[in-house]
């Protein structure tokens, strides 16, 4: 596959990603600022800021409505939802002949939504309508993609891309919420501390699977537990690195490069930290070292990935 | 037929006027012509909202199957459908076996040309090409002296533009024979057609065309260089800005082969690669749709970024097969068209099946003269160019576009011709709920790989405009489905 093809598609896949990202933490963030006697909505809003990853000029002024409409709406600001679609729609038009046709429509569908003139009207009324729609259009994206497109090494690029954004993203979150789940709340049994955590856990569409397994007792160690290293959760920091390390191998059986062992490496010492270690032995150490490590070995993959797929140098390649 | 169904036509066609021009339909009298009987009676007995359902459910069939142009300059990129029209566009087998023989012969000749003016220039030493107007084309490549071309092929993939005119001839206007385009929606007109109509495409026996991808790849497998018997075959596109940009990508995908940029090429010791997920993976053949001006900034304009550096060295080395070939756009240029007949005369010792359009060169005095003296009713073009830009039609210019062009062509002379405006053919359209008669041209592709291979069958290109001589895409022209019979 030709290495521009697999960027392109890597970063369709990313950008929508994080699109649902951003669109899940705002509607939970929106969701508790209505109840006023927890933290004040500037906490919640710096939270939320924090946890995307410090987008810039999105100072805490007092007006929700406008700063949620630049964060979803304005395509100027390059780390709003729209930008996001954006971005993925331009890497799809660009391998236009690689991808089905129910995906690349199902794409402009989303891309012509946020668009649209009506879309910021309807968001005044019906916020949570417009933000469920978006993630909607994501989902049936990724739908129409599992079904749809062959699972060569196209899809195994796009399985990549999903992944890799998502353990970040859920690894940043984590790290930002981490030191306040275990604060002891500022009132006993006001239910503002069970409001945040089911919060978070929403942040990850992780709530209800985690009263499957724990019930609905939550505890602060739990959902670390359940975030971090559940194996079978897909929004799971472990799971998506699981699948970051099987998309991995799959685009070496589809016909791209033997993983060099540094990647190989990389992604192995990243799968056993998750694999081989208890919440127990993490919180007994630095768990804010132990979830920055994460974000640090997503990135030097992600770069071992340019360096050996896409940026390669033509010196290298011509000595193999 | 009938007198009554006769009538009932008179009621769909409404408006429809029979002068001077042919008429694909009917003849000078108003009869319908024998092979389009069928196609006749079938509108004569549709309900009128019948037919413009069938129009939607086309529209609609366009629209998901994404055969859409992409309108930039607006932030949002608008996407439009090629204008086309519902009614097929019929060839008798007669008129396509001439017109294939004649093509036929017409391509052989040029690229025995092609090979002759790039070698030995037997045919200017003999004086039947004056030289000078082969070394003042803009698209004369001196870097193809003396270069060996693959089966000696030049020219590959060829969308030569037929005109009709009023005697019922077919003559060749002009031979596209640098980057022809619009097979692609050849190929999607005929898949909505059969969907639209396909009883009376069942019942007229048309000719299948759906094979062309695959004559195409043999065509550009055939042309593989010497020792590589599984090429690796990439379509070379501008990229995603290209107005072709669908085009590149449908071929691409219908042929199973890789569409590569020029960003994607890398040359090493004078072969092409490209860059995958798998390392450096060698370039055999490139169908290139980038102009020889952008296509290696090595030799070609230096300020391309489309192309690839090195690729015309790798190319001349025999390490990669690129075609069309360079240069071939000496063989399109208006000027030598002119010349056409004489190159058949010269290399095949045969009468051209297929005629000229009676053509002016500029740089004639006399010629010039008589032109001069009648802009008014001539057509007068850019040697060098195409698409339908660079040009006046005479008989719908102003006195100033006049002017204009009499100072151009005062001042550079070799860079124009002039033609008779041709009254050429009309073909039924659907406008609104009737019929009218459109002006319509049609361009067969050639391939010409091992031998020469033509679907039958082609584009057929309409001025939509009433009384327009357009039949550009890019210029208010539409298409229509080209049904040669059994």
């Amino acid at each position: 596959m030709l290495s521009r093809v697999a960027d392109s598609l890597y970063w369709m896949s990313r950008y929508l990603e994080r699109a649902e990202n951003i669109m899940r933490q705002l509607d939970v963030t929106m969701s508790l600022m209505l109840d006023t006697g927890g933290a004040s909505a500037e906490t919640h809003w710096q939270l939320l800021v924090a946890s995307l990853g410090y987008p810039a000029e999105l100072e805490w002024g007092g007006d929700l409505e406008s700063l949620a409409k630049t964060l979803i709406f304005d395509p100027e600001y390059p780390a709003s939802v729209t930008a996001c679609i954006n971005e993925a729609r331009e890497n799809a038009r660009q391998v236009r002949e690689e991808i089905s046709t129910e995906q690349w429509s199902r794409l402009n569908r989303l891309y012509h939504q946020m668009h649209s003139p009506h879309a910021q009207t309807e968001f005044k009324s019906n916020i949570n309508d417009v933000l469920a729609s978006v993630v909607d259009g994501i989902h049936l994206f990724k739908g129409v993609s599992d079904t749809t497109m062959i699972h060569g090494q196209g899809w195994h690029f796009i399985r990549l891309g999903r992944y890799l954004e998502r353990s970040y993203a859920i690894a940043t979150l984590l790290e930002v919420y981490q030191p306040r789940l275990f604060q002891p709340p500022e009132r006993e049994h006001s239910g503002y501390q069970y409001l945040e955590q089911v919060g978070l856990l929403r942040c990850c569409t992780a709530f209800e699977a985690y009263c499957q397994v724990y019930t609905a007792d939550l505890t602060p160690d739990r959902i670390l537990e359940f975030l971090l290293l559940n194996r079978d959760f897909p929004h799971a920091i472990r799971y998506s690195v699981d699948g970051v390390r099987q998309a991995i191998r799959s685009i070496q059986y589809t016909g791209g490069r033997r993983p060099p062992d540094e990647l190989t490496a990389g992604i192995g010492r990243l799968h056993a930290m998750l694999g081989f270690t208890t919440i127990g032995e993490i919180l007994a150490g630095d768990s804010a070292a132990f979830l920055h490590t994460i974000r640090e070995q997503c990135m030097h993959i992600h770069e071992l990935v340019y360096r050996y797929y896409i940026q390669y140098s033509i010196q290298s390649a011509l000595a193999t | 037929m009938s007198v009554d169904s006769t009538a009932e036509l008179d009621a769909l066609y409404g408006d429809y006027p029979l002068d001077r021009a042919f008429d694909e339909m009917r003849e000078p009298n108003g009869d319908v012509r024998p092979h389009y009987q069928a196609l006749a009676e079938t509108l004569a007995h549709l309900p009128p909202d019948e037919l413009q359902r069938c129009k939607q459910s086309a529209d609609l069939s366009f629209l998901t199957q994404g055969i859409t142009f992409t309108v930039y300059g607006r932030q949002e990129g608008t996407e439009q459908i090629f204008p086309y029209d519902l009614l097929p566009r019929l060839v008798t087998a007669a008129e396509w076996d001439l017109i294939e023989r004649g093509l036929t012969q017409r391509i052989t000749a040029l690229n025995l040309f092609l090979r002759d003016v790039y070698s030995e220039a037997k045919i200017l030493n003999d004086r039947v090409v004056p030289r000078e107007l082969v070394y003042s084309c803009k698209h004369y490549r001196r870097q193809m002296r003396g270069l060996q071309v693959p089966r000696n092929v030049y020219i590959s993939v060829v969308g030569s533009d037929l005109l009709r005119l009023n005697t019922g001839e077919f003559v060749v206007l002009e031979d596209n024979l640098r980057v022809p385009s619009g097979v692609s929606y050849m190929l999607t007109n005929r898949r909505v057609m059969k969907r639209t109509f396909p009883q009376l495409f069942h019942s007229y026996g048309v000719r299948p065309i759906e094979h062309y991808p695959q004559l195409l790849l043999a065509t550009l497998r055939s042309l593989s260089p010497e020792g590589r018997p599984e090429p690796n075959i990439v379509l070379l596109t501008p990229g995603v800005f290209n107005s072709a940009y669908f085009e590149h990508t449908y071929l691409a995908r219908q042929m199973g082969i890789d569409l590569v940029e020029g960003r994607d090429l890398v040359t090493h010791d004078n072969v092409v690669y490209m860059r995958t997920t798998d390392g450096l993976k060698r370039v055999d053949v490139i169908y290139r749709r980038v102009d020889d001006d952008f296509s290696d900034p090595l030799i070609f304009r230096a300020d391309s970024i489309l192309g690839c550096t090195g690729l015309f060295n790798a190319y001349r080395a025999g390490n990669v097969t690129v075609t069309n070939a360079f240069g071939t756009g000496l063989a399109d240029d208006k000027a030598l068209y002119a010349y056409v007949p004489d190159i058949v005369h010269y290399y095949l010792d045969e009468d051209p099946i297929l005629n000229n359009v009676k053509t002016f060169l500029m740089t004639e005095d006399k010629a010039r003269k008589h032109v001069l003296a009648n802009l008014d009713k001539l057509v007068v073009k850019a040697v060098g160019e195409s698409g339908g830009y660079g040009m006046l039609i005479g008989p719908h210019s102003t006195a100033r576009q006049r002017e204009e062009f009499a100072g151009r062509i005062e001042a550079n002379p070799r860079n124009y011709i002039a033609q008779p405006t041709l009254d050429f053919s009309r073909a039924p359209c659907l406008i609104g709920n009737h019929l009218e008669p459109r002006h319509v041209d049609l361009r067969p592709y050639v391939l010409f790989g091992d031998k020469v291979n033509i679907v039958p069958g082609g584009l057929t290109r309409v001025a939509l405009e009433r009384g327009s001589l357009v039949v550009n895409s890019s210029q208010g022209g539409g298409s229509k489905d080209t049904w040669v019979l059994e």
